[in-house]
């Protein structure tokens, strides 16, 4: 063996005690849902974990109603200092359970436990922290004195970021004095569980978070309960699209956080060895299924050939294999469904034209994986270059001068991120000015941080979570 | 101004000027040392603290200790030293170990000019002697640590080393030229002492050079220093001399392997790369070989081609390796002290 295979070091499960079968958690109770029983598998063992209750339209209407009554009885009249208590408790034993979530994490959806360990996790403590300051502060949230909460927030999120996804929308809602309901992924529930558990822990009043599992069918029934104030979905522009044509002409707010195409624009002056990394973090953090992912790689023509030498030689370090090895830095595709999807639009790739690269490497028997690629000669007119892959899949474009760059990197249906890599300050502000994304990073990719808004243009949705602004999604502007 | 160059040192001189197409000038030297790839600070320390969340267990961890030892230039470099406490540093180098023979010795011993006789002579048959096995002398110069001698000086500390018997020669760049943007005098400097590390019989002492990091202070700094060391015939380059902070830093460490490693895309030549100061935890090491093996490859994971210039990382790489041969933690007084 040599050195650079590293012995295996995997993080062990023992420190997980999880039950055989999950309810729902509704009213502060966990009650069998009406609908069939689903499991949740390992993406990496294809081992079923545990199984789940679909809840029905009953449950989700109990959940909405045990929401309500949770806003109009303890919750909505509690003052904010209060609700902040909650809030703070709640990130405390996130904390102090990070090293169980982040096992749990790794195992459900198949992320490395590098990831959840170091990102995921710890976000989502952070997120809890800073939305428990905003509790008793809504008065400088920027919506005049004494805003008020929406009441009922239904919240559907999606599998590649269970936990923290679940902490975007839960911790501003609550903060904000809503109560909420929300439903997780159907691939990746079992963190959602762990949560219901640590808001019992915390002694979180009955009612003010209610989960419902299940499928799509379980989420249209929540989103479209007439006794829900305001939907927050992550998720497809598809289920986005439907989802706002169901609330169009009701009072329901909502906001859509959804596909995305980041462009990762590298300029010829660019830190080469940080940018490389960027690229990297950019589209191979979480396997690539990262709504904001820098999937589309813009790099000047003159450094093309270069980049891509270095680019190969470090995707040739990384060490893709079983999620609990604390060495794997790439893990396994949370679905065979979206392992059907990636392939398939790789193909296509290849088929308009692409040269597919991927570096030599031995793939597990079981569970689904996609080996980290990266698809040079790729034209703005590819299908790879406009869908939305989520995979760890590199689309390599090149552009010859900085409006070039702004407008290929404009040209795409979606507008949730991009990146802009050179040593030169004046271009990375002229140039980030304008992108038409919502977040564009500099000299670095896939940064979260609790106080930054976050959000799309055009197809990747509307409203902001995060800071500020995440906040006022969950308020109405004061009197 | 243009470059002088000794004829003896043409070699890299004129490969000098091929690189910089044609003309070893002061101009062409600056143009192209800072048309290099810039750094940004965020992404390199980032960079560097992912190797730090690597773990190495069991045979990985095994392995490694092992080539730890054997990449260390033990090192004494006290006014104080004197030559008891060179033989016993020397003694440490032969047997790191006495409980397990099958430990490995260090790669030199590394001292101050003047003990380089006493060194060998501790030595005995185990030195190296300019062969591949055995132990090397490394021998600090150019007016170690400051630099700050005239020429002539550093040149004669350079020859009474070598012919004293040194292998490597570990010299000290001239800071203050290169921060006062004279980088012709800086390679001007290595060339010639690259020359003065010529023996009689028309071989080398390895050339070693400190850039002295600390005093560099940016990361920018630190690319064109180590480029032009290279460019200059630098065999190895090497962070510190320990007598300054910060010293060895893991950032630091691998942005100049990112640099031996462009060097070697360019010119197929393979250069060294030698943290020194501060490295004191085999945990620490073994992110060091994390860095080495993650951006050069596994090829550079040699002593030909990788150092530590420690004193006190030896006995805590003993004391690992013995928890993983017992099983359990012994105390500090289960190794030696020199």
């Amino acid at each position: 063996m040599t050195f650079l295979e590293y012995a295996p070091a995997p993080e062990s499960t023992s420190i997980l005690s999880l039950r055989d079968d999950y309810s729902l958690f509704i009213g502060g109770e966990w009650v069998a849902g009406g609908g069939e029983r689903f499991a949740s598998i390992s993406p990496s063992t294809e081992q079923q974990i545990a199984t789940f209750s679909s809840a029905d339209e009953g449950d989700v209407d109990a959940a909405v109603r045990a929401a309500r009554t949770a806003f109009r009885e303890t919750w909505g009249p509690m003052s904010g200092r209060d609700r902040g208590k909650y809030l703070f408790r709640i990130a405390r034993i996130l904390q102090e359970r990070a090293r169980e979530l982040a096992v749990a994490e790794s195992l459900d959806n198949g992320k490395p436990i590098r990831e959840t360990r170091d990102a995921d996790v710890p976000l989502v403590a952070q997120w809890f922290f800073h939305c428990a300051g905003w509790a008793d502060k809504l008065d400088w949230v920027g919506l005049g004195a004494n805003p008020q909460p929406h009441g009922v927030a239904a919240q559907v999120i999606p599998w590649n970021f269970p936990l923290l996804m679940l902490s975007w929308k839960v911790a501003p809602a609550l903060a904000a004095g809503n109560t909420v309901v929300l439903k997780p992924a159907e691939t990746t529930p079992l963190t959602a569980m762990l949560f219901a558990e640590i808001c019992e822990q915390a002694g979180l009043p009955a009612g003010v978070v209610n989960l419902v599992t299940g499928a799509g069918e379980t989420g249209a029934a929540l989103v479209r309960h007439p006794d829900v104030d305001k939907v927050a979905f992550t998720g497809s522009t598809a289920v986005g699209r439907e989802i706002a044509k169901a609330l169009a002409g009701t009072e329901k707010k909502l906001t859509l956080e959804l596909g995305g195409k980041g462009a990762n624009i590298v300029f010829d002056d660019a830190p080469l060895d940080q940018a490389i990394e960027g690229i990297v973090d950019g589209i191979f953090f979480n396997q690539g299924q990262v709504c904001c992912a820098g999937s589309r790689l813009l790099v000047q023509e003159s450094i093309h050939d270069e980049v891509m030498d270095r680019l190969k030689e470090r995707m040739s370090t990384l060490r893709v294999g079983d999620p609990l090895d604390k060495n794997t830095d790439v893990g396994a595709i949370n679905s065979s469904e979206q392992l059907e999807r990636i392939t398939r639009l790789v193909a296509t790739g290849i088929a308009e034209g692409g040269e597919a690269w991927s570096p030599a490497c031995e793939l597990p028997k079981e569970g689904y994986w996609f080996v980290p690629t990266v698809v040079t000669g790729v034209e703005a007119s590819s299908t790879i270059a406009r869908e939305e892959i989520f995979g760890p899949v590199l689309s390599v474009l090149t552009f010859r001068t900085p409006d070039e760059a702004i407008a290929k990197a404009n040209n795409s249906p979606y507008g949730l991120s991009a990146g802009v890599w050179t040593d030169k300050g004046s271009r990375a502000l002229a140039v980030a000015d304008k992108l038409r994304a919502g977040v564009v990073w500099t000299n670095t990719f896939n940064k979260f941080d609790p106080t930054s808004p976050f959000g799309g243009y055009k197809e990747s949705g509307y409203g902001r979570e995060g800071g500020r602004q995440g906040m006022q999604a969950y308020l109405k502007a004061g009197k | 101004m243009s470059v002088t160059t000794s004829s003896q040192a043409l070699a890299p001189a004129e490969r000098a000027v091929q690189l910089l197409g044609g003309d070893l000038s002061e101009v062409a030297l600056r143009r192209h040392l800072e048309g290099l790839p810039t750094v940004d600070a965020v992404g390199l320390e980032a960079r560097a603290a992912k190797f730090g969340t690597r773990s190495i267990k069991t045979t990985s961890k095994a392995a490694a200790l092992d080539l730890v030892i054997r990449m260390i230039d033990l090192t004494t470099l006290q006014g104080s030293d004197t030559r008891g406490k060179v033989r016993s540093l020397v003694a440490k180098a032969l047997v790191p170990d006495a409980s397990d023979p099958s430990t490995p010795r260090p790669a030199a011993v590394c001292v101050y000019g003047d003990m380089v006789g006493n060194a060998v002579a501790a030595l005995g048959s185990a030195w190296s002697a300019g062969k591949d096995d055995g132990i090397n002398v490394a021998a600090v110069a150019t007016a170690f640590p400051s630099g700050r001698a005239s020429i002539t000086v550093k040149l004669q500390d350079t020859r009474d080393a070598v012919a004293a018997g040194a292998d490597e020669i570990d010299m000290v760049i001239d800071r203050g030229a290169f921060l006062e943007g004279n980088y012709g005098k800086v390679f001007d400097e290595i060339v010639q002492t690259k020359d003065a590390c010529r023996r009689d019989d028309g071989t080398y002492a390895h050339l070693k050079v400190i850039l002295e990091t600390g005093e560099l202070v940016t990361y920018d700094n630190v690319r064109r220093a180590s480029w032009l060391s290279i460019l200059a015939g630098g065999d190895f380059i090497k962070t510190s001399t320990g007598k300054v902070q910060p010293a060895a830093t893991l950032p630091v460490t691998t942005l100049m392997l990112q640099v031996v490693r462009d060097w070697e895309r360019l010119t197929g030549e393979r250069i060294g790369v030698k943290p020194a100061g501060g490295i004191s935890t085999s945990k620490d090491a073994i992110k060091y070989l994390i860095a080495v093996a993650e951006t050069c490859g596994e090829a550079w994971l040699d002593p030909h081609l990788f150092r530590f210039g420690a004193s006190s990382l030896l006995n805590d790489v003993l004391l690992q390796r013995q928890k993983l041969t017992t099983g359990r933690y012994s105390g500090p007084d289960y190794v030696t002290i020199d």
